[in-house]
């Protein structure tokens, strides 16, 4: 007998569900890292698997603990401000060092052939 | 020279630690130094304190996102496996004037920005208070610069401004 056998069938669907769907999310966002266009909109694909794939999977690990009335459910709450707080940290360094790179080639990033577009007249340095 | 330069900085290190080993007299103690030395270093970091002018608001914003982040990973999965059989996507960049400049406000609207999927903050100019944003799908019908300023940062300028 493990101490599974004390969650409600109930829940434990409910819980099934919300980890399927964070890893879903976290799948998808990897299957658009490996096949998207150019580099700025692979940066978009991860943050599927920041958001709701992590919320996903915490939800579904709240309600799994909660249930089980083994520890507090604090431990998810700060997992997931830590994950809100440092993706912008290498999203922000990726991004700059692409846009870097591509000013300093003289090379329009891709998605700014655009009419009125904001970088396409020579405005930026 | 005070213990405490940032109060709440230092209270949440205390607690997390707390929360994450047990609570006994011997880990008091030890969260008690990292708290102050944690918000010690802090200080080095950034001199002005985290005044929050209205925190009634930060319930409405934390509503605000967590709907538009289940809207958006449900439109970026989409356009993921569809691979842009339903219309053609147009990824590209958009430029927003921004009025934040409190740094822990921006910071709130950078989080905001790149747990939202759809949205990337690139790059941001401080001079002229510009954010350079890249966006997954340019609908015609979403007006970037309006979404960014009216949902977002007036609030965040109600909250911190």
């Amino acid at each position: 007998m493990s101490h599974l056998d004390q969650i409600h069938p109930l829940i434990a669907v409910l819980i099934a569900l919300f980890v399927l769907i964070g890893t879903v999310l976290t799948l998808l966002g990897t299957v658009g890292l490996l096949r998207l266009g150019s580099f700025y909109e692979r940066l978009h694909a991860p943050t599927l698997g920041v958001s709701w794939g992590t919320a996903g999977i915490l939800v579904g690990s709240v309600l799994m603990y909660s249930t089980l009335g083994s520890r507090p459910v604090i431990h998810e709450l700060f997992l997931g401000i830590m994950m809100m707080v440092t993706a912008p940290v290498t999203l922000m360094v990726l991004g700059r060092a692409a846009l870097h790179r591509d000013r300093a080639e003289g090379r329009p990033p891709p998605g700014s052939d655009a009419p009125g577009h904001p970088l396409k007249r020579g405005t930026e340095r | 020279m005070t213990l405490f330069p940032h109060p709440l900085v230092s209270a949440v290190i205390a607690l997390l630690w707390l929360v994450l080993t047990e609570v006994s007299a011997g880990q008091l103690l030890l969260a008690a130094i990292v708290a102050v030395l944690a918000g010690l270093a802090y200080r080095r970091l950034t001199p002005d304190p985290i005044r929050v002018r209205r925190p009634r608001q930060i319930l409405r914003l934390f509503l605000r996102v967590g709907g538009d982040i289940i809207r958006s990973n449900i439109a970026v999965a989409r356009l993921i496996v569809t691979q842009g059989r339903d219309h053609r996507r147009r990824a590209g960049f958009v430029h927003i004037p921004l009025e934040l400049t409190n740094q822990h406000a921006l910071a709130i609207l950078a989080m905001i920005v790149t747990a939202t999927p759809g949205t990337a903050w690139i790059e941001y100019d401080p001079r002229e208070g510009r954010l350079l944003l890249h966006v997954f799908d340019l609908l015609e019908s979403d007006d970037w610069v309006d979404i960014i300023k009216s949902r977002y940062e007036s609030l965040l300028l109600e909250i911190f401004e």
